[in-house]
This record gives structure tokens, C-alpha cells and sequence, in this order.
């Protein structure tokens, strides 16, 4: 499933990496994602559910739904 | 010697260290701050290691790996790649000991391009207290790279980092500086990603949980109710505390100047000098130095702010409503750094990755009610509303509240129309890392106070002495003048004064209009000369008294108004240049504030006209 998808709460494992900007897949993987890492979605925005901060590794991260769109996920029951 | 200094870049992803590492290193006075952003240019700095090599040392934005975005990344990544001259001869790559599975790749991508390094796992102090276990020799020879820990706050911290760099640079000489490299391709930034976590995986005996803390105190700060509550508090309490904590200590340093204006009126013998001492600089310099407390408590709140961690969250809280009006959640930390000042929060707006989002923050980060507007606000508060509460609340304070509430409304509503007409762009994207929560350093804290309230004293020592004294020429000669309307400053005012009549400004106000060009706070103190030198002989009431007697209440209330908008900082607008690259955007800035200024004031004159107030 996709990261913007997943409920407040949720984990599991980054599956794929893939935006249609390079750019952004690369600023993506820069920052931390990478496949097989694990990933929880933290905390959600106050408005409209954006954006989502997700736990990832030993490190937070911000991301709206649209950056989060590029990234797909194994959720762990 | 200065000739040998060997450069050395600091490089590593925001938040790491190395603004800390370099003031610590150097002796510097870089921006320390918990928030990605806080350093968005390069700053050089020497020093000499303890084995007598001496290096000039360049501290830079953070950048997480070559793909570079925003400005400050991209003013990074081009100093080390010596884009704008040389290269760096070695390069420190900071790595947060703590974050060292995902932080590992952009030292990989540094490695790869053949820049000479040392690897810096700072904050190893932190890693060390949450339980990690990391097998230093055996990081050291999978990266085939030397390796130091570090704690950069410290001194005894840093100096394993400098016994390293001293090895390091005796042999320097054999190692080849780096090739200006290319930007690598995602299938490169994959492949240093699985070596950084297989490197990980053997050097990290141990990793402990997420920081515990952080945790716990996102909790609330990030929940989506509580969050934005919280926020909203903290910026009441803010202003709150600016207004009634100040109140004590200005009303001292008041009486001070007064006793000391009264003083050296009785002292002196009558004539020009006394004048100039007692009417031009200590009613003049004076009116503004008595808002130091304010100024203290306000960059106190908003340093601690910056320095905890908290000012990411904000922008995370902010950014559906930041983007919904046209702007970026990361907007949020440069319009809530212009609270101290524009000039700051224009250069924080590098972070921001598209021009035109960047263009808008820069046209409207001077709405943002800046501490140069606290000694005008407050002047005018003291006099005319009265000292009530309402419920818990200090009136005075809630005014306060309220005007900062109108520039921030104002910036919003602007930004709306820019992004709609000569800033148009396709919604931008926000990645970005919250930095776990720190207790603030107590030294760095209060040197950069301390740098704080300097400038402001400096100011008035400088600029607003200097315009404080040509004032007081100007309103006190021609000798024959009887009245301030046959000065020469009177005779300038004059000029201005129907202009400024239809929104309710008299000929004082005109006149310190003019020297308030150069910083807003001169207002004040040209307002406190011109009224001096005028007054009685006798008369040592404060200028908030003079004023009562002077204006009425619509005047006092239009003044507000203007200056919620008006552009009266000329450092503001060459800054507003610099940033843009054109008069263009500065004039249009000039422009538009003014028109706003005037139509406001205009509007609330008008407005407490018809009230009846
Ligand atoms: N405990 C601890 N805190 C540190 C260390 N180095 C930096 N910090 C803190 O980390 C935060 C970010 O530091 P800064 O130098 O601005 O990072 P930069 O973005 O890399 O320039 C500040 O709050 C520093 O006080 C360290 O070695 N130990
Ligand atoms: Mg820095």
C-alpha cells in the first residue's frame, strides 16, 4: 500500500521508491527512505491529513500526501 | 602562515553539528539552531590545530546528498565541489552518530566523487546516552576513511577531532584534491544506499529505539489538536511576557533616562551643548534604549524556540494552512524568525526550494511584526491604552497580541494575491526531517543574546544617535525660530504634512517619518527629540506622557496601523535587493508597504473618527 495511504499508527516495510520527478525520488532517498527500511506513520497534519510525519529509521520525517504518493509499503499487521 | 592556511569544508546534513563544530573550532559566532535551515550561507573562519597547522575552516548549509534543491543546498554542494574556486583541500563529513544507518550514504557520495575526508560522528555524547554500540575500527575500515568521534559542544569533545586532523594534515600533501564531479544519478544514490546500511549493519553493534523524549513530546506537540493549540499558546504567552515581564525594568530604565536628562539640565550651563545633550541625544537615544528589556525577553523566547527543536514542528503544524493561502510549510520558520528581524528571515528563505514561493516569503517577511516595531508599539500602547485586564490578560498586552496578529493576517492575505498574480508556480513539495529535541546550550544562548542586544545598543548608538543629533540641529535652528513649524525640520515636515493630514499625522509625526526611513525604532527617538526640543524647559515627563497630551487617541491608533505595514528599514530593503538580485523587487516592496501603510492608517483614522473615540 501506498505511505499515503496508511492510518496514524500503522508500520512497515518501504516496498518501492519511484516518482515521477527524479528529482524528488532522489531528494526521497537522500534524506533516509530506502527499500526494506522500516517506516511508521507517526503523526498526522492537523488539516486535511497533511502533511504526515513518519518515523523512519531513527529519524522523523515530514512529507506531504503528494511526496508520499511515491512511496509504497509492506504494512506489518 | 596565512598563506599555507589549508581550507577545510564542513559538510553534513542540517542539524548535524558543524555550526557548532566551527564556533567551537574557530571562535566563531555562526547560528546555532535545532532547525534544518538555520545556516544558508558560507561563512570562513581560521584557527590553528594544537600541531601548529593552520587551516581556514568554511561552514556550510546542510545538505543530505548531491541532489540539491533549494538555494542554501545549492550554495553547499558548490563549494565543495569548487564551483566558485577552490576546492576544499579536505572535507570534515559530519555524521549525527545516532542517525548513522541513514546519514552514511551522502559520505558515501562524497567518497565517491574522491573528495579527501575525515568521517566526524558528532553528537557522539547523545548516541553514547541512548545505548549505541558502534565498532569504530571496523567503520573506519569499511569506509576506508579515518573515523573520529565527536562532541562538538565540548571542548574536551573536540579534541580527539583535532589530534585526527593533525595526522590527517601532515600527510596531506600525497592526496589529491577531487575532480569537479557530477551530480550522481538515482541508480548511484541506490547503490550508496544499500552500502551505507550494509556498512551499518556491521559497524552498529548496537541501536537503540527512537529517542524516547522526542517521542513523548511529539505527542502532544504533533497531535493534531493539541498541536496547533500548543503553538497557538506559546505565541500568546510570547507576547504576554514581552509586554508585562518588560514592564518593571523599562519603567526603571524610563525614570533613569529622565533623572539623567534632568540631571545633567541642572548641571550644565545654559546653551546649545546642553541642548544638544539633554533635547537631541538622551530624549532621543534614550526613548530607545529603554525598550532593551523587550527586546531581551522576545529573542530569548524565540532563540530557545530555534534552539529546542520546536520551530520544525511549527512549519509541519503550519504547512496545509501555509500551502492552502500559496506558501510552504518551511515558509513558516523565516516569516516566525522575521519576528526578530526581516533581514534574518528574508536570508532564511533560502531553504525554499522554488523561486517564486521564495519571492513571495521574501515581498512579505516585512508584515512580520519585527522587535524594531516593539519600541514604536510599546511607546504608543503605554500611552494611550489603558493598563486593564481582561480576564487573565493585560490589556496591553492583548493590543500587542493583536497587532502582531494584523501583520501576519496582512502577510497571509498578500501572499494569496502574489501567488495568484506576479508569483504563480505549481504547489512545491516538503521533505523534511524533524530534528529530535534538544535542551538548549547554555553558553551558545547567551552569546547569541548577548549578539542580539549589542546590535540593538549599537544601533542606537550609531544610527539613531547620528539621527538623533542632526534632528535636533534641524528642529532647533534656524535660532530665530519660536516654533518647531519655522525650523528647518518644520519646514521639510511641512512639505509631507498635507499628505500625511487626510490620515490624521500631524506635522511632529511628518517630521519623524523622514529619519525613520533608516530603522523604525528612529520614529521614537525622533519623535522624543522633536518633542523635546519644543516642550517646556522644565517639562521631564516621559514622551509616552507628552504624547498623551499631544494626539488623539485616532492619531495614536492610525500611527499603529502604518507601521503594522510601513517599509521604514532601509537594511530591509537593500537586503530585499540582495536576495532577489534587482531594485526591481525592493521598489515594488517600497511600493506596496506604503500603500498599505497609508490606506491602513487612513482606514483606522477614519474608523475612530466615526466611532466617536
Ligand atoms: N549534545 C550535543 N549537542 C550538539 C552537538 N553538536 C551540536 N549539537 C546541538 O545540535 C543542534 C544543531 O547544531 P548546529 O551546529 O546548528 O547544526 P548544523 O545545522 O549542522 O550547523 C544545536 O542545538 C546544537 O547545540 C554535540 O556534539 N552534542
Ligand atoms: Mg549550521
Amino acid at each position: 500500500m501506498l505511505l499515503s495511504d496508511m492510518k496514524k499508527g500503522a508500520a512497515g516495510r518501504i516496498a518501492a521508491i519511484s516518482a515521477d520527478d527524479p528529482l524528488i525520488e532522489a531528494k526521497l532517498r537522500e534524506i533516509g527512505f530506502a527499500e526494506s527500511d522500516s517506516v511508521e506513520l507517526a503523526h498526522i497534519g492537523p488539516l486535511g491529513g497533511t502533511p504526515v510525519c513518519v518515523r523512519l529509521n531513527r529519524t522523523l520525517i515530514a512529507l506531504r500526501l503528494d511526496e508520499a504518493k511515491a512511496i509504497s509499503v509492506t504494512v506489518e499487521p | 602562515m596565512t598563506a599555507a592556511a589549508t581550507r577545510i569544508a564542513l559538510v553534513g546534513a542540517p542539524n548535524c553539528g558543524k555550526s557548532t563544530l566551527f564556533n567551537g573550532l574557530t571562535g566563531g559566532r555562526a547560528k546555532v539552531a535545532n532547525y534544518p535551515g538555520a545556516t544558508v550561507e558560507t561563512r570562513h573562519g581560521r584557527f590553528e590545530t594544537p600541531g601548529g597547522h593552520s587551516v581556514d575552516l568554511i561552514d556550510l548549509p546542510g545538505f543530505y546528498g548531491m541532489s540539491p534543491r533549494s538555494l542554501d543546498e545549492k550554495i553547499a554542494l558548490e563549494t565543495v565541489l569548487g564551483k566558485d574556486g577552490a576546492a576544499p583541500e579536505l572535507i570534515l563529513a559530519l555524521v549525527d552518530a545516532a542517525n548513522v544507518r541513514t546519514h552514511l550514504q551522502s559520505v558515501l557520495q562524497l567518497r565517491a566523487i574522491g573528495a579527501p575526508m575525515i568521517v566526524v560522528l558528532n553528537m557522539y555524547d547523545l548516541a553514547l546516552r541512548d545505548g549505541f554500540e558502534i565498532d569504530l575500527e571496523k567503520l573506519e575500515k569499511e569506509l576506508a576513511l579515518p573515523v573520529v568521534t565527536a562532541n562538538a559542544t565540548r571542548k574536551a569533545g573536540r579534541e580527539a577531532l583535532l589530534a585526527k586532523l593533525d595526522g590527517v594534515l601532515a600527510g596531506l600533501k600525497d592526496i589529491k584534491p577531487a575532480p569537479a564531479g557530477a551530480y550522481p544519478a538515482p541508480e548511484d544514490i541506490r547503490a550508496h544506499q544499500g552500502e551505507a546500511r550494509r556498512i551499518a549493519d556491521a559497524a552498529i553493534l548496537y541501536e537503540p529505539l527512537f529517542n524516547r523524549a522526542t517521542r513523548i513530546i511529539d505527542r502532544f506537540a504533533l497531535h493534531p489538536l493539541f498541536g496547533p493549540a500548543i503553538l497557538a499558546a506559546l505565541l500568546f504567552f510570547m507576547f504576554q511576557a514581552v509586554f508585562t515581564w518588560a514592564t518593571a525594568p523599562v519603567d526603571f530604565l524610563d525614570a533613569s533616562a529622565g533623572a539623567l536628562g534632568e540631571f545633567l539640565g541642572a548641571r550644565l550651563p545654559e546653551g546649545w551643548l546642553r541642548d544638544l545633550l539633554v533635547d537631541g541625544v538622551i530624549a532621543g537615544v534614550g526613548s530607545v534604549v529603554v525598550f532593551l528589556p523587550q527586546i531581551v525577553i522576545l529573542f530569548t523566547f524565540i532563540l530557545l524556540l530555534e534552539a529546542s527543536g520546536y520551530m520544525a514542528r511549527a512549519a509541519f503544524l503550519m504547512d496545509e494552512i501555509m500551502h492552502r493561502f500559496g506558501l510552504n510549510g518551511r515558509a513558516f520558520i523565516p516569516l516566525l524568525s522575521s519576528f526578530a528581524c526581516a533581514i534574518p528571515g528574508i536570508m532564511a528563505s533560502r531553504v525554499i526550494e522554488n523561486d517564486r514561493d521564495r519571492l513571495t516569503t521574501i515581498l512579505i517577511a516585512p508584515l512580520m511584526t519585527c522587535s524594531a516595531r516593539l519600541p514604536v508599539y510599546t511607546l504608543i500602547i503605554a500611552a494611550f491604552i489603558p493598563k486593564e485586564t481582561v480576564g487573565p490578560f493585560n490589556l496591553q498586552g492583548l493590543v500587542l497580541f493583536a497587532l502582531y496578529i494584523a501583520g501576519i493576517f496582512s502577510a497571509v492575505l498578500i501572499a494569496f494575491l502574489f501567488k495568484r498574480t506576479i508569483a504563480k508556480a505549481r504547489s512545491q513539495p516538503l521533505i523534511m526531517e524533524l530534528p529530535t529535541y534538544k535542551l538548549p546550550n547554555a553558553k551558545d544562548f547567551f552569546i547569541s543574546l548577548w549578539m542580539r542586544a549589542s546590535a540593538f545598543l549599537k544601533r542606537a548608538g550609531t544610527v539613531i544617535l547620528a539621527t538623533s543629533v542632526i534632528l535636533w540641529f534641524l528642529a532647533a535652528y534656524p535660532a530665530s525660530a519660536t516654533s518647531l513649524r519655522e525650523s528647518f525640520a518644520g519646514r521639510i515636515g511641512s512639505l509631507l504634512e498635507p499628505l500625511l493630514a487626510p490620515i490624521g499625522f500631524n506635522l511632529e509625526i511628518a517630521i519623524a517619518l523622514v529619519p525613520g526611513m533608516a530603522a523604525r525604532e528612529v520614529a521614537v527617538s525622533a519623535l522624543g527629540t522633536v518633542y523635546a526640543v519644543h516642550g517646556g524647559p522644565e517639562d521631564a515627563q516621559g514622551l509616552a506622557e507628552t504624547l498623551q497630551s499631544a494626539w488623539s487617541l485616532p492619531t495614536a491608533l492610525a500611527f499603529l496601523a502604518w507601521y503594522v505595514f510601513a517599509p521604514q528599514c532601509f537594511a530591509t530593503l537593500a537586503t530585499i535587493r540582495r536576495e532577489t538580485g534587482s531594485w526591481k523587487w525592493a521598489g515594488f516592496a517600497l511600493g506596496y508597504l506604503f500603500a498599505l501603510a497609508y490606506l491602513g492608517a487612513g482606514l483606522v483614522y477614519w474608523g475612530a473618527r466615526a466611532a466617536g473615540l
